[in-house]
C-alpha cells in the first residue's frame, strides 16, 4: 500500500470514529486505536498518538456546535475539569505503581457492567428529581433543548460522587492512555442523573482538556506522527461535525442504544489489553 | 446602556472560538497534507514498526522551523499545534468570560482547570 492509498483509508476510517466519538461523548480513540493496529497493522505507540489528536479533534469540532445549541453545559465542565485534570496527574504518578494490565480487567468488566445499565431510559420520577443544595449552590442547574420542542430544565444529583468518579476517570487516562470519557458520560449519566444528551455532549467538552493535557508529552516521545494523524485529524473531525448535526435530531433512546454498544466493544478492549498487554 | 454578560454569551464565544481554532488547524494541516502527498504519495507506507519522530517535529521550535520551511510533515505537525492549544485557549478564555459574570466562584474553578492543565503541557518530559 502506498502513501496516498493508505491515507485515503485512514480518512475514511478516522470519519466513523469521529462520528461515534462525538454521538456517544467518548471521542475517537474507542473505534480508531483497534482499526490502526489490527486492521492497518500500526505500531500502538503511533495509535496511541493518532488517538490524542482525534480526542481533541472531535472535542473541539463537536463542542462548538454543542456549546452553541445549548446541550454542554459550561459550568458542570469546567467545574468537573478540576477533578479530571488532577486526577490525570494522580494518574501519571500512579502508573509506577499499579499494575495496568489488572486496572484494564476491572475497568473491562465495569465497562460491560456499564453498558447494560445505560440502556434503561430514566423513569419519570428520576427526571423530577428536586434540586440539591449543593448543585443549587455551585449554579449547575440547567435546560437544554429538548425531542419535544423547547427548552427542558433539569437537577444535578449527587455531585460529591460525580466528582470523585471525575477524578478516577482522569486517574485512569493517565494509567490507560485511553477509556476515560466512558467514565466521565457514565458519572453524569449514572450518578448525577445528568440528562443523557447533557452528559455525552458536556464529556465530548471536556474530553478536549484531558487529552490536551498529556499532548506534550506524547509529542516528546515522538508518538505524533504528521503522516498518520493528518488523514486521522481530517477524517474525525469531518465525521464529529456530522455526528454533532445527528445527535441534536436523534431521540435519547437511540442514542443511550449506540453508547452502550460502544463501550460494550470498549470494554472488551480493556479484558483484551488486560490478558495480553496491548490493544 | 451597558451590556450584561450571561452564559449565553460566554457560550456563543466558546463555540466561535472552537470553530476558530478547528477551522485553521484543519486548514493549515489539510495544506501540509497536499505538500507531503503531492511529494511522497507514491512512497510504501510503514507504520508497523514504531521509530519515533526526528528531534526537529517533536520539539516546538523544531516544528515551526520544519513549517517556516514549507515542509509537508512540518507544516501538520504545526498545523497539530493549533489544535492542542485550541482547547487551552478555551479554557483561559473562560476565566475571562466568567469575569465578565462576575461570577467569583467559576472564576476560581476555571483558574485552577487553567494551572493543572499548564502544569501538565509543559511540565517535565514534554515537548514544550
Amino acid at each position: 500500500m502506498n502513501i496516498l492509498e493508505f491515507t485515503i483509508l485512514v480518512a475514511a476510517g478516522s470519519f466513523v470514529a469521529g462520528l461515534l466519538g462525538s454521538l456517544t461523548g467518548l471521542g475517537g480513540g474507542v473505534v480508531l486505536v483497534p482499526l490502526l493496529t489490527l486492521f492497518f497493522k500500526v505500531d500502538i505507540r503511533y495509535a496511541i498518538g493518532a488517538s490524542l489528536v482525534s480526542v481533541i479533534a472531535t472535542s473541539s469540532g463537536a463542542a462548538a456546535a454543542y456549546v452553541k445549541e445549548g446541550f454542554s453545559s459550561i459550568r458542570i465542565g469546567m467545574f468537573l475539569e478540576i477533578a479530571t485534570t488532577v486526577g490525570a496527574l494522580a494518574g501519571a504518578f500512579l502508573a509506577a505503581f499499579v499494575s495496568t494490565k489488572a486496572l484494564a480487567m476491572i475497568f473491562g468488566v465495569m465497562l460491560l457492567y456499564s453498558a447494560y445499565l445505560s440502556r434503561r431510559p430514566r423513569t419519570r420520577a428520576e427526571r423530577n428529581s428536586p434540586p440539591d443544595p449543593l448543585a443549587t449552590r455551585l449554579r449547575m442547574n440547567g435546560t437544554f433543548p429538548s425531542e419535544e420542542g423547547g427548552m427542558r430544565q433539569y437537577n444535578v444529583q449527587r455531585v460529591p460522587t460525580g466528582f470523585g468518579l471525575m477524578f478516577g476517570a482522569g486517574a485512569l487516562s493517565g494509567l490507560l492512555g485511553i477509556g476515560s470519557g466512558a467514565v466521565k458520560v457514565l458519572a453524569m449519566d449514572q450518578a448525577m442523573k445528568i440528562p443523557f444528551k447533557v452528559s455525552t455532549t458536556t464529556s465530548n467538552f471536556m474530553i478536549g482538556v484531558t487529552a490536551a493535557a498529556s499532548a506534550g508529552v506524547y509529542l516528546n516521545r515522538g508518538y505524533v506522527d504528521p503522516g498518520l494523524s493528518m488523514p486521522v485529524m481530517l477524517g474525525v473531525l469531518a465525521g464529529s461535525l456530522l455526528g454533532a448535526q445527528i445527535l441534536i435530531k436523534a431521540e435519547t433512546r437511540v442514542l443511550r442504544i449506540v453508547f452502550s454498544v460502544v463501550i460494550a466493544v470498549l470494554g472488551v478492549q480493556m479484558l483484551y489489553k488486560g490478558l495480553t498487554g496491548g490493544i | 446602556m451597558t451590556f450584561h454578560w450571561t452564559d449565553k454569551t460566554i457560550e456563543e464565544i466558546v463555540g466561535n472560538l472552537l470553530r476558530t481554532g478547528v477551522s485553521l488547524s484543519a486548514f493549515v494541516v489539510f495544506v501540509g497534507g497536499v505538500i507531503y502527498l503531492a511529494r511522497h504519495g507514491r512512497a510504501p507506507a510503514n507504520y508497523r514498526v514504531f521509530q519515533g519522530e526526528p528531534s526537529d517535529l517533536k520539539s516546538l521550535s523544531g516544528i515551526v522551523r520544519e513549517a517556516y520551511g514549507l515542509r509537508g510533515r512540518g507544516i501538520i505537525q504545526f498545523g497539530l499545534l493549533l489544535l492542542i492549544a485550541t482547547p487551552v485557549a478555551r479554557v483561559a478564555f473562560s476565566i475571562w468570560g466568567f469575569a465578565a459574570e462576575h461570577d467569583r466562584m467559576y472564576m476560581v474553578f476555571t483558574g485552577i482547570v487553567l494551572v493543572v492543565l499548564l502544569y501538565s503541557l509543559l511540565g517535565s518530559g514534554s515537548a514544550f
